[in-house]
């Protein structure tokens, strides 16, 4: 049995057949070939799936594809292409500019929770975005150049508000 | 290194990062290949068991699914997994790639099926019938080192895998001499390394060409390579392995697995690529776990606190088989059981025990956190004892810096140091003097603050061949194209170091060109030359002196046919700014670009000049190189909870010569986290039937940002003789010096209601019992050592 949904992923309309069962993961991986965002524990512990789904951050391993029918996703490949930033986005700036990765496998989940966060809250504090990234795991970091790469994103973002 | 850097010591931005942001790099599970298969693994829910029978028809014949094999289809194909430790006396226990007859721990695989989808494939692993007889555990490994205890493996007459011992000096006059003896037991728990990506492996077989290719997220690419060609019984000119992007390692990648052999054979035998993506449960159960020590340890010490000996007997659970380095870890913490003291007179002994676990082996660090563990706890405890400032105690008993080379009472050579300025330095930060002031104004309040130190030093730059299993040099390539472009290829194989950032910058300003001109390249055994890997904090000490030595030979060569088309000596002519130019004078000059054309068109080369530009070295270190520093923890514990609160952290950190100091800081603050993971957090526990109960993220609590307070990081710098960029290496540093650090400092906040010693992780259950039971003792320091 297969469900017909009809999604705008990164901008672009996809109208696919897919499994009830199928994780949203794993349609925007296996069936749309972006495969960006990561697979760390499919169980929505680890946040290396993140996506925007209609502007929020969402851990794509415990949603399944026939949920997301009718929404808007936004996944790292489509951060990046989003036109209105010249290219990389300032969140993805940021983390380059503050070495906020090292092997970068949690990296577009946790660029992605951050992207969430500075849409709710310009100017964060350090607890606060302890808080809101504390649903994406990293082992490489420490976190600390994370916290930096967010602070000075946001910096960059107030600044072209301004 | 050139006199003038443009890139080396600066915090240049990473090159590895552009792809990697944009979500556009390839790990292992991004990569489809036309008519891939996937393959699963059924594994045993049972820590020690006979197979007494294995269905596989109705997986078999489920619509999906391609192949369903077990142990009988296999054992004769393919070859145990190997494992390269080499100890006098050490008992075998190689692990088959699927059970034969037993189980020996939970999730060792006993079936793997080969479906089209992962989905099919999922259902089908239930298919999978396994009727088991089901026999007793062993899990306790001190239970399980004496005599009367159940055997893990029917081969062996009992579960002592080795003993390793090692002993300097005159351990029984130190210890008639000592005013007193102090004696400790601790443990150093079993943790789990959680890399982000969990191993995956995906194989591919062209007939034609008979070429396997197996990519693979490994930390070993060659090693890799020659291990599944002894596996398999094939020629290793016919396997290419290739390491993609890698999502952390931390050691747990730094082996060679069954699943490795497993997708490669079935490749081969099915004739379409087979792909295996470990999932985070089996990543729990079926990956190597670190750590895993008892220490009993007792010092022989003078009332003033100086420290004549030490002796110490380790427990190591090994788990139910060796993977690539299983027993050889414990002997490293035997080894540097010292620490960065004078301890003339040592005696480690180390027992090695299977148990029904999965196996120990290289974690982050990999025994040298369990010794550094084991002497600063030790160190803080004799301290308590003596009724010591532990900071002073550590500044009577350290080597001075005119004592290097200084030779261990274990017989290591540590290269150079100076202990005590970084101590110093991490007291200044910390603001030490005015700490214990505000711990005891504190108390007065009722409130526990405690103060915890950690001076460590650690071996690394692994190391030189004679030293290691597998030989411990490092080759490195480096090509200049025509266009100028340059290539460097590395033996290493990093995943999330950023060597192809530091390797970049070095080779940039030796050669005088940018860093946008320098690619480096890692990780194809069909491109690059035979290395050995990325581990031990190794690649930079290592792999970066190689390519060091390369750089030197395609300069002297540049500067040999640049002498010959500009009439001067090479010996005046340097490479700066993509140009050749004459130390006597600067006008006088030749584009780089129009050197390395000569090289090539080789119509104008001086007599006895090879045409090209391509130079390769294997770099062989004379000795580790060893990294030291101390790092100063400031908690507060909630008595009416137990609850430790981190209130402040400063690391100093002596790793020698620095390349990219970004990076170094990105190192040091991930590897404390690590370590505040194991001291507050983190703990693999197995039940008395050998259940995995921390079996999955939900129940094993790898810390997340919020559990972490700003870490502050300093430096030292000391550089090392041992290669030519006095470069120490600094991958497990964070890790090594941080764990008894933070103890240390639990303890210390707890001393006053007369807790001697608390076991990691701190959790809060624990760090409360600790405190009503001191509490509810007639009196806390009645009970303290004669």
């Amino acid at each position: 049995m297969s469900v017909s949904i009809q999604l705008r992923v990164n901008g672009k309309t996809y109208q696919s057949a897919v499994e009830p069962r199928l994780l949203l993961i794993h349609y925007l991986r296996e069936v749309l070939g972006l495969t960006g965002s990561h697979i760390g524990c499919e169980t929505s512990l680890c946040g290396t799936c993140t996506v925007l789904v209609n502007g929020r951050a969402v851990k794509s391993c415990t949603m399944l594809a026939v949920q997301a029918d009718g929404a808007e996703i936004t996944t790292i490949e489509g951060l990046s292409a989003a036109p209105e930033a010249g290219g990389l986005h300032p969140v993805q700036q940021a983390f380059r500019e503050k070495h906020g990765l090292q092997c970068g496998f949690c990296t577009p989940g946790m660029i992605l929770s951050a992207v969430q966060l500075l849409g709710d809250n310009p100017n964060p504090g350090e607890a606060e975005i302890r808080r809101a990234l504390a649903g994406n795991l990293c082992r490489c970091t420490g976190y600390q150049h994370i916290i930096e790469s967010v602070r000075y994103a946001a910096r960059k973002l107030r600044s072209q508000k301004r | 290194m050139a006199t003038t850097t443009k890139y080396v010591g600066k915090p240049v931005k990473r090159k590895e990062d552009a792809r990697l942001i944009q979500g556009i790099a390839h790990y292992v599970d991004d990569r489809v290949l036309p008519g891939m298969l996937y393959l699963g693994v059924v594994r045993s829910p049972y820590a020690h068991a006979r197979i007494r029978a294995i269905d596989t028809e109705k997986a078999r014949t489920a619509a999906g699914v391609v192949a369903v094999l077990t142990a009988a289809d296999l054992s004769q194909a393919i070859g145990p997994v190997p494992c390269a430790a080499q100890l006098p006396d050490l008992k075998p226990a190689p692990r088959p790639v699927l059970a034969l007859d037993e189980v020996l721990f939970v999730g060792e695989g006993v079936a793997v099926v080969v479906a089209t989808d992962p989905y099919t494939l999922r259902d089908a692993l239930d298919l999978v019938d396994v009727d088991y007889e089901a026999l007793t555990a062993v899990v306790d490994p001190e239970k399980a080192a004496r005599k009367d205890s159940p055997r893990v493996h029917d081969s062996l007459a009992d579960n002592i895998a080795y003993r390793w011992e090692i002993e300097g000096g005159d351990l029984r006059k130190a210890f008639r001499q000592a005013d007193r003896v102090l004696k400790l037991r601790m443990t150093n728990q079993r943790v789990i390394p959680v890399a982000m990506e969990c191993r995956a492996a995906l194989a591919e077989y062209d007939r034609g060409d008979d070429r396997l290719t197996l990519w693979s997220s490994s930390q070993i690419p060659h090693l890799l390579r020659t291990q599944i060609a002894s596996m398999l019984k094939i020629h290793e000119s016919s396997v290419t392995v290739i390491v993609p992007e890698v999502g952390g390692g931390f050691g747990s990648k730094l082996n060679v697995y069954p699943e490795e052999a497993l997708v490669s054979y079935l490749a081969m035998h099915l004739g379409r690529p087979v792909k295996w993506i470990e999932s985070r449960r089996e990543n729990f159960l079926a990956t190597i776990h670190g750590r895993d020590q008892i220490c009993e340890m007792e010092f022989a010490v003078q009332r003033d606190g100086t420290l004549l000996g030490l002796r110490a007997h380790i427990i190591a659970d090994l788990g139910a088989y060796y993977q690539l380095l299983t027993p050889l870890i414990p002997t490293l913490s035997g080894l540097m059981l010292c620490g960065c003291y004078r301890l003339p007179n040592v005696r480690v002994e180390i027992t090695g025990v299977l148990t029904n676990k999965m196996s120990t082996d290289a974690y982050r660090g990999a025994g040298r956190p369990e010794a550094t563990y084991f002497i600063e706890r030790g160190i803080d405890f004799v301290a308590a004892e003596l009724k010591k400032d532990p900071a002073e105690l550590r500044r009577k008993n350290f080597p001075k810096s005119k004592d290097f080379p200084y030779v261990t009472a274990t017989g290591l050579i540590y290269d150079t140091a100076n202990y005590q300025a970084a101590m110093d330095l991490a007291l200044q930060k910390a603001g030490y003097k005015k700490l214990r002031r505000e711990q005891e104004a504190a108390r007065k309040k009722g409130r526990y603050i405690g103060i915890g130190l950690s001076s460590y030093v650690e071996i690394c730059g692994m190391g030189p061949s004679s030293a290691m299993p597998a030989g411990g040099w490092e080759s490195a390539t480096v090509r200049i194209e025509p266009t100028g472009s340059v290539r460097v290829l590395t033996g290493s194989s990093p995943h999330g170091q950023g060597e192809e950032t530091t390797f970049a910058q070095i080779a940039a300003d030796f050669l005088g060109v940018g860093i946008e001109d320098v690619a480096v390249i890692h990780g194809n055994t069909s491109i690059v030359p035979y290395g050995i890997g990325t581990f031990g904090s190794r690649s930079t000490a290592v792999g970066g002196a190689a390519l060091y030595r390369c750089l030197e030979k395609l300069r002297d060569k540049l500067l040999k046919i640049a002498g010959h088309l500009m009439q001067e000596d090479p010996a005046k002519l340097v490479l700066r700014g993509k140009q050749v130019v004459s130390r006597r004078d600067a006008h006088k000059s030749m584009p780089l670009l129009d050197v390395i054309s000569a090289a090539y068109m080789a119509k104008t080369l001086p007599e006895g000049v090879e045409p090209g530009l391509d130079e390769t070295d294997f770099f062989e270190p004379s000795n580790f190189t060893y990294p030291f520093g101390t790092h100063v923890a400031v908690v507060e514990v909630d008595p009416e909870t137990g609850t430790v609160k981190l209130l402040k952290y400063v690391a100093v950190d002596d790793c020698g010569n620095v390349i990219n100091p970004l990076l170094v800081e990105g190192q040091v603050q991930g590897g404390i986290v690590q370590s505040i993971g194991q001291a507050l957090l983190e703990e693999a526990i197995y039940d008395e039937q050998g259940q995995l109960l921390t079996g999955e993220l939900t129940d094993y609590a790898v810390p997340r940002a919020a559990d972490i307070p700003w870490l502050e990081t300093y430096r030292t710098v000391t550089p090392t003789p041992v290669n030519p960029l006095g470069v120490k290496g600094v991958g497990e540093a964070g890790t090594i010096g941080a764990t008894p650090a933070l103890v240390n400092a639990v303890v210390d906040a707890l001393s006053r209601l007369g807790v001697r010693h608390l076991d990691m992780p701190m959790k809060r259950e624990r760090v409360w019992k600790a405190i009503r039971d001191a509490s509810s003792a007639p009196s806390g320091r009645a009970r303290k050592a004669k």
